[in-house]
Formats: structure tokens, sequence, C-alpha cells
């Protein structure tokens, strides 16, 4: 009875039933489409935290993928089609486009990675926003009704919400999965140690392409979720600034956790929300919590506040409890930290040794080397 | 035949701009091994700063020339600082400097948005170089050909500067092995601020000359950010020569594209990537694999 699975799964439960009964609970049609916005941002974020957290690929143009499954599916619908065949097109633009952008960004990993995927991005951006005769330029596209799936209709707030709740709850279910699976564990061993997984006979490039392909599975079934809520999309969708929004909310609520990128999906929703109702400057915000992230928590939001807390606690403990224990204490938390840190250096380290290994001569090796050293 | 010549003159002039812009980005991703991604803002910080300095905004003019040199000066000096007091915090830790600088990019592009509005400043071409020069039955635009000239010299004292001077076989070393340009004594900390206040100077310049051409505008930074990028995967990284001709093929595929294709001209700009990617991803003239 006390066995922990079933604590688990009794949690679970009681938490799919919560989010179930949420609209009957809040009723307001305002905070039930918050809600909805919330769920299709985390399973963009589901989705980047695959390669982010689980892969240790930073992908800065993410933003193009759910964007090219949400433009898919209006250009279909605009065209004529029905849902159907929309979604189907959606679901399979997103997946060429990130094909596309898998084989040539996994040409490298670390910063040019990013760099890869950042320029790629832009340019799926720079085609929505001048490609007019496709896709409308600066006046986007837009979708004049949604679809019904068994004949009934997601107009009302609370219908969309249940259908989004649905598909968020298969791909959470997924990505658990995913994470659990033989594969999963691999990507995590090419994250961490690829030079050795390459020895041990997986194949690198091969595990890295399909977690790409996973992600951006996610990813253009968050842009169909996109479409269908605002029923309309333009390039700011695509920018590079939503793309950090949904680093932003993979970094927030801890990489590489399952269900970090949803608590960092609400946060950065809600946060967004809040601000762009007082203040016109989300985009400052946006950087500036960005900035404060990286700097002093970089472990997440949710680790490094309770990091935090429990380093000022323990201070202020200490300073009614006397002099007794050595100053070393204090730096308690943010040893563990460093400690993070330097695995994560090491990890990084282990990568840069591999791709040279992959691309160049021993000479080379000997140049780079020094340089990844110098971070510990 | 006079249109492919204006064209072939605007590409050139663009490319100028783009070295001016991606030498320092080279540059730094060479020495620190992160892709500013503040180095558009610097670009567009600088015209905003330049124009502000013409438009009497702050109670004076000045000449065009000395408002682009006052604003790369100010810009460089943000660019130290925000190395000294941000990036150093988090020295070794490389993903975590790249997205501190996307982040600042951020600020500074709503910063820019707060103090100047949000409507296009057009600046006027400096006097005495609005006109043409007339050679062999063809009108050149003068400041396009000044710019031009201007990138030459830039490209030419960078080289010197970094093959001929002590400080330039500094960076070199630092580029090429900062591990063992630290053991010689060489203070590789303070490379990087000069380095990065080298390049957001350059950047910012640019971003001043280059003021009449583009005008000034917000997401004038998310326009430039990728070309740099685009030049510096192109050309390889901190490699001045690999910016220069990387600079100037982007320069012709991005004016040529704009011409022919106006609907693809992004799209097709990536087409040299994708294959410098498959076939030399070092890029043409990098010695280090990206």
């Amino acid at each position: 009875m006390n066995s922990p699975v079933n604590v688990r799964n009794f949690v679970i439960a009681a938490v799919v039933l919560a989010l179930v009964l949420l609209p009957y609970a809040i009723r307001e049609p305002y905070y039930v489409n918050i809600a909805s916005q919330i769920l299709l941002y985390a399973v963009f974020a589901l989705g980047l935290n695959i390669l982010v957290g689980y892969g240790g690929l930073v992908s800065l143009g993410h933003a193009g993928l759910s964007g090219v499954a949400a433009y898919a599916v209006a250009y279909l619908l605009a065209a004529g089609h029905g849902h159907l065949v929309a979604i189907g097109g959606g679901l399979l633009a997103g997946l060429i486009v990130s094909a596309g952008f898998a084989a040539l960004a996994l040409r490298a990993t670390g910063i040019s990675f990013i760099m890869i995927t950042l320029a790629l991005g832009e340019i799926i951006w720079g085609l929505a926003y001048r490609w007019i005769s496709i896709t409308g330029g600066d006046n986007g596209l837009s979708v004049s009704a949604r679809p019904a799936p068994f004949g009934l209709s997601l107009d009302s707030a609370g219908a969309f919400y249940d259908a989004t709740l649905v598909v968020f709850l298969l791909a959470l279910a997924a990505c658990a999965i995913f994470v659990h699976s033989p594969f999963g564990a691999a990507l995590a061993g090419t994250r961490d140690q690829p030079r050795r997984m390459n020895a041990l006979g997986y194949h690198v490039w091969m595990i890295r392409f399909g977690a790409f392909m996973f992600s951006g599975l996610l990813s253009a079934i968050s842009g169909i979720l996109f479409i269908y809520y605002y029923q309309f999309v333009s390039p700011p969708a695509l920018a590079l600034t939503s793309s950090a929004e949904a680093l932003l909310m993979v970094i927030s609520g801890g990489a590489g956790t399952l269900l970090g990128p949803v608590i960092g999906a609400a946060l950065v929703v809600i946060i967004k929300l809040v601000v762009s109702a007082y203040i016109s400057r989300w985009n400052f915000m946006l950087g500036a919590i960005f900035v404060a992230i990286v700097v002093f928590m970089p472990e997440g939001l949710v680790p490094g506040s309770v990091r935090l807390c429990r380093a000022a606690w323990r201070r202020s403990n200490r300073g009614r409890a006397a002099p007794m224990p050595p100053p070393s204490g204090g730096a308690g938390g943010s040893a563990m930290a460093k400690h993070a840190e330097a695995k994560h250096a090491e990890a990084k380290h282990a990568e840069a040794k591999h791709a040279e290994a992959k691309h160049v001569e021993a000479k080379h090796a000997e140049a780079m080397t020094p340089v990844a050293g110098q971070k510990r | 035949m006079s249109f492919w010549l204006l064209l072939t003159v605007n590409s050139v002039t663009f490319g100028g701009l783009l070295f001016l812009l991606s030498a320092g980005f080279s540059l730094i991703f060479g020495l620190m091994r992160i892709p500013n991604l503040m180095h558009g803002s610097m670009f567009m910080v600088g015209a905003y700063l330049g124009s502000s300095l013409l438009s009497n905004a702050l109670g004076f003019t000045v000449n065009f020339w000395v408002a682009a040199v006052i604003a790369s000066l100010e810009v460089a000096v943000l660019g130290a600082l925000m190395e000294r007091l941000l990036l150093r915090r988090l020295a070794g830790q490389q993903l975590a400097q790249v997205l501190v600088t996307l982040g600042v990019s951020f600020m500074v592009a709503d910063l820019c948005l707060m103090g100047w509005g949000g409507d296009p400043i057009s600046v006027a071409t400096p006097e005495g170089l609005g006109g043409f020069v007339r050679a062999g039955g063809a009108a050149f635009p003068l400041y396009r050909m000044a710019v031009i000239g201007i990138a030459v010299v830039f490209a030419i004292g960078l080289w010197l500067m970094l093959e001929r001077t002590r400080l330039g076989a500094m960076i070199r070393a630092g580029v090429d092995d900062p591990q063992m340009a630290r053991v010689v004594g060489i203070r590789v900390s303070r490379l990087f601020t000069i380095v990065f206040g080298l390049g957001a100077g350059l950047a910012g310049f640019a971003g001043m000359i280059g003021a009449p051409i583009l005008s000034i505008y917000p997401g004038l930074d998310q326009d430039m950010l990728p070309l740099a990028l685009v030049v510096v995967i192109l050309g390889g990284t901190g490699s001045l020569l690999g910016s220069f001709v990387g600079s100037i093929i982007v320069g012709f595929i991005y004016n040529f594209g704009q011409a022919l294709l106006p609907e693809l001209a992004y799209f097709v700009l990536f087409l040299p990537m994708v294959l410098v990617l498959v076939l030399r991803p070092q890029g043409l003239f990098g010695g280090q694999v990206l």
C-alpha cells in the first residue's frame, strides 16, 4: 500500500482530475483561456526540453518549427482543405522542416549548434515575413473556424481547454515514456559522454537526429494548437523572441526534468500576461529574467529558489546559533551549484573533444584541448 | 546595364558594412568562443546614438563623421563594460554567456524602442557626398563609394593591427591557444575586454555609416544579426579574411536576391550557408570546425 509507485499514481490521478475540473472551478473564460495558453506552450517547452535538457543541444530556432506547422495549417485551410488534411499537413511540414534543421545543425554541437539553429530559425522568420504570396507577410494568416472532433465544437473556452488538455497529457505521457526508454537513456548518454557512447557502438548522430525529430513533432503539435487557439499567425510567432521565450520556459523550470518545462511555461505565460497588463515592456522583462536566471540560478528557477532560500535560511540560522559552524558551511549551496557547473563543463569538454575526433586531425585536438581544460 | 552595375555597387557597399559588423563578431567568437548575440544591438545602438548627435536632440549638432566616431566610441565602452561586468562573471560557461548576450539584446532593443520610438529614423547623406561620380557612362552614388572605401581602409587597418602589432600578436595567440597564451604571460582576460570593445565599436560605427543607406528602425538589430552569423559560418570564425570574403558574398547574394527574388531574398541567403556547412564545416577560411 505504501509503495511509492502507488502514491505516485494517486498523485498523478489527483493532478489530472484537478486539471480536468479546472475550468469548472475558475469558470471565467478569460482565465480558462490562460490555462489553455499555458498548456499549449507547455507542449512546446516539453518538445524543446527533449533537445535542451536530455540531448544537451540548445536550439534557438524552435519557433520556426512550431511556426511552420501553424502556417501550414492556416494555408491549407485557406486553400479550402478540411481540418484533417490541414492538421496532417501541419505535422508533415513541421517534421520536414525539423529534418532539414537537424541535418544541418547536427553537424555541430554546443555553441555552434545554437548559432546554426538561430540562423535557420531567422530564415524561416524571413520567409514568413517576405514570402507574401504564401504567408500574407506582416498581415499573417487567419483561420476562420476551429475543428470539431467527433462533432464536439471547440469554440468555447472550456471545450478548447479540454482538447488542449488531452493533447498536453498525451504529449507529457509520450515524453515520460521517451525519457525512460532505452532511447532516452541513450540520448542522455550522448549528452554526457558522446565519445564513450560512440565507442560503445551507439550511433550518436542518429540518436540526436531521432531526438530532434521527436522534439520537432511536439513543436509542430504545439504550433497546431497555437493556430487553432489564436486563429491567427503572423511573423512574430516565429521570431527569435519566441524561440527565446520557449528556451526561457525550459531553463527557468529546470532543463532535463520532466515537469520543469511545464512549470516554466506556466511561469512565463503568467508573468507575460501580468507584465503586459501593466507595462508594454515585455521584451525588456524577458531579457532581464533571462539574464537574472542565467547569472543567479543556472539550474532553473524552482531548484534555484530552493537553493537560495535554503542558503538564506541557513545563514540566518547561523546568525542566531552563534559562531559554531565553520564559514565553509555557507558555501554549501553554491558549492552544489559549482559542482553542477563542473559536471556541465566536463560534459561539454567531452563533447568538444568528440566533435574534434570526428572532424579534425590530431594536430587540432592539441590546440583545442587546453581551451576546454581552462574551464576547471 | 546600369541596373546591374548599380546592383553590384550596392552589393559591395552592403558587403563593406557587413564586414565592419562581422569582423568584430568573428574576432569575439574566435577569442572567447561565443557568438555575441548582442552584436546586432551594437549596430543599432550605434546608429541611434549617432542619429541623436545629428538631430540636435542633445542641444548641439556635430558633423556626420564626428557623430559616427563618437557613437562608435560610446558603443565600444558599452561593449567593454558588458564584458567586464556581466560576461566576466560567467567565465568558462559558454552557454550561460550566450544566453546572457541574448537576454541583453532583448533589453537593448526594448530600451531603444523606449528612447527613440517606433518610427524609422532616416539619416541624411553627409554633406558633399550626396552626388554621383560619373565614370565610363555610368553614375556611381558617391556616398556608397565612400562606404566601400572606408570598409577597405578598415580592413587594411585591422589586418595591419592583427599582423604587425604587439596587441595583434597577442590576440592571434589568444585565438589560437588561450591556455598557452596565458602561460607565456599574456593577460587573455584583458584581451577579452579589448576585443569585445573593439568589436562593439566597429559594429556601432557600421551602424552609423550604414544609417543613410538602411535607415534606423526597431528590429534593425534582428535583421543584421543573422547576416553576421551567416558571414561567420561562411568565412570561418576568427579569420579576418574569412569575414571579408564572407561579407562580400553575403552582400552580393542579399542584394541580388532582393532585386531578383524579393520574396525569397532571405531564403536564398541560406543556400551558401548550407553548402558550406555540408562541404566545409569549418568555413571557407576558418581553422577550427564550427
